[in-house]
């Protein structure tokens, strides 16, 4: 189990009730092995946070599903390291723009403001708990 | 008389405060008051008090309980620590007012020397350190056991931190008192803090009534068992919910407004009546908050600051200036009893004010946001809007009982709809001011002492034919 003795945050950023796609991926985290400390809909950014800063996170994981995420997750990766978790990994994922946008760039944004992963809608769980376990591996290999 | 009776005592801050009941008819047969002496021997007011009793009963009976409670001496004097402002700081709080505590200082994530200076002056009596879910951060809440190791503090700790940094916090504290608890908050979002307040209230017994002189007292009574808050919060959880056998009133709100704070507690679940989505920390069904700023006489300016002076001058019917004036009266006599219609008419306006204040704080609000799948409710706090009972308590709401503008205080108001406060409850007095004392018997006999609550704690129309 890749996830054993690690804990991750998950949540729905902003004024999103969209919470189906975040439970799935919640059970599926657990289902890696990973604690899960999940927030549900509408969780103001400093919510992730302060969870993570109480449960020494080593990652966050933000679900948007309703076209605001971008609006929501500005200053995501700041207010983390004001928390003084510089480091901590943070993934963001789903509908995260309103209108046709190429993902390409979509993502290049997402990853410019600090997220260490963003996904497009209709990812796998099986994908996102493959990249959890590479992250958390190279970074242990690095540290 | 019947043999059975029981002494409940209250070494107060202003008073030593006696009540004598009768177990079999669950009846207030007496009561008496003395000064109090705890700063200099607290014999002195207990005997007093005793003096006061015996003339008004004739002959002392013998008791088959002597209880007490002790606010004096400035009360159970805590200061808690935590991690995260909204999540462990915050239950640490929970557990040390809920333990009848009286906060006088809150630190939030890692201690400085700066600190531990304040908390070294504060000399609290007991320090409550908590900070990191069981599993989550140990830096901080081991930091700040290393901080305090290091200070001159020598007050009990209660640790309620993460449990897995448990071990290497005994190894640091050596030399201190320490006991350990469950985690104030072992996972995100869920508050225990059960075994914290026993730990608090056990430490209050073994160690802070000999602190505070009280125990020099000691042929006059069997125990003193909790700080009088915490015997209000027990004689108004037994109110409600009864004994096991005898149902209680259900859910309430109680208010006891002092002369320095005003204490608000809720005995009820405070779930969304109406499906709104609940956020923050999950409310304890026994919940019990203080308003430093809100009191009748040591902060009696506060309560006109934090209402303006306008509003209260309106409902005293006196000018700003007057208000003024009486406020710089009060400052001379902290203990000054209302007795001039225009005094009683500020202290009405006073507590009318207090008490709304105090509720609102206590009560959660409603807020609107709009999502892309249309308007959605968040509730924080609790959600009292269909509590049916509220009681008043303390010596204001007990002698210038005016049960409409009482009742206007705490209920919710049409000009403040996202407020949670009791929309149509019904006034209760605790006429006998022996709701601490209710809160005594309850350990000891549960069912003389909600039969004494029922005759004690009534509707208020009841106590106003009394009066008659």
């Amino acid at each position: 189990m890749p996830g054993v003795g690690r804990t991750l945050v998950t949540g729905v950023i902003g004024s999103d009730t969209h919470i189906v796609g975040n439970r799935i991926l919640s059970m599926a985290l657990e289902e890696a092995g990973y604690k899960v400390v999940a927030l549900g809909a509408l969780t103001p950014p400093a919510e992730f946070i302060a969870a993570a800063v109480e449960t020494s996170a080593d990652a966050i994981l933000v679900s948007s599903l309703y076209g605001q995420g971008e609006l929501d997750c500005r200053g995501f990766r700041e207010l983390c390291i004001e928390a003084g978790l510089d480091d901590i990994l943070i993934y963001v994922g789903g509908n995260l723009v309103v209108g046709k946008q190429p993902w390409e760039e979509v993502e290049k944004r997402f990853l410019a403001m600090g997220f260490d992963r963003a996904f497009p809608p209709g990812t796998r769980t099986d994908d996102v708990v493959a990249m959890l376990a590479e992250d958390f591996a190279s970074r242990e290999k690095v540290g | 008389m019947s043999s059975r009776a029981a002494l409940l005592i209250d070494f107060g801050s202003t008073y030593t405060k006696l009540r004598a009941v009768d177990l079999d008819d669950a009846r207030l047969i007496g009561t008496g008051q003395g000064p109090s002496t705890v700063l200099t021997d607290v014999r002195i007011g207990m005997h007093a008090a005793l003096s006061d009793l015996e003339a008004n009963l004739g002959k002392l009976p013998r008791f088959r309980y002597r209880l007490a409670t002790s606010s004096a001496a400035g009360g159970l004097r805590m200061v808690t620590i935590g991690l995260v402002r909204e999540l462990t700081v915050e239950a640490a709080r929970q557990a040390a007012l809920g333990a009848g505590a009286k906060l006088v200082g809150t630190f939030v994530n890692k201690l400085t020397r700066g600190d531990v200076g304040a908390i070294e002056t504060l000399a609290p009596d007991i320090v409550l350190l908590a900070g990191g879910t069981d599993g989550g951060n140990t830096e901080v809440v081991l930091h700040n056991a290393k901080m305090l190791a290091q200070s001159t503090l020598d007050a009990p700790i209660v640790y309620a931190g993460n449990r897995v940094a448990a071990d290497d916090a005994r190894e640091i504290l050596t030399g201190q008192s320490v006991t350990f608890t469950s985690n104030v908050m072992p996972e995100i979002g869920i508050l225990a803090t059960d075994s914290a307040r026993e730990a608090i209230r056990n430490i209050f017994i073994a160690r802070i009534v000999h602190a505070k002189g009280i125990d020099l007292a000691q042929e006059t009574f069997d125990d003193v068992m909790m700080p009088t808050p915490a015997a209000v919060m027990e004689g108004a959880r037994l109110l409600a919910d009864g004994d096991g056998r005898v149902a209680g009133l259900g859910e309430l709100l109680v208010v006891d407004p002092g002369g320095a704070t005003t204490d608000v507690h809720s005995i009820a679940s405070g779930d969304s009546k109406t499906g709104a989505i609940q956020k923050g920390l999950p409310e304890p069904r026994i919940k019990r908050t203080v308003e430093g700023d809100l009191g009748m006489r040591h902060s009696a300016a506060s309560v006109v600051e934090a209402a303006g002076i306008e509003p209260i001058a309106g409902q005293a019917q006196m000018t700003p200036s007057d208000v003024t004036a009486m406020l710089e009266r009060i400052a001379k006599n902290i203990e000054m009893i209302p007795h001039t219609p225009s005094e009683r008419a500020f202290d009405r306006a006073l507590l009318g004010t207090a008490i709304e204040i105090a509720v609102r704080r206590h009560a959660g609000t409603i807020e609107t946001v709009y999502t892309t799948l249309g308007p959605a409710t968040v509730q924080h706090g609790k959600d009292l809007s269909g509590i049916e009972i509220v009681v008043a308590t303390g010596g204001a709401p007990i002698h210038l009982g005016d049960r409409d503008a009482l009742l206007d205080a705490m209920r919710a108001a049409p000009s403040d709809p996202h407020s949670l406060r009791p929309r149509a409850p019904r006034l209760y007095v605790d006429r006998d001011y022996i709701l601490f004392g209710i809160g005594l018997l309850a350990g000891v006999e549960p069912q003389a002492a909600l039969a004494l609550a029922r005759n004690s704690v009534t509707p208020a129309e009841r106590v106003e034919e009394v009066a008659k």
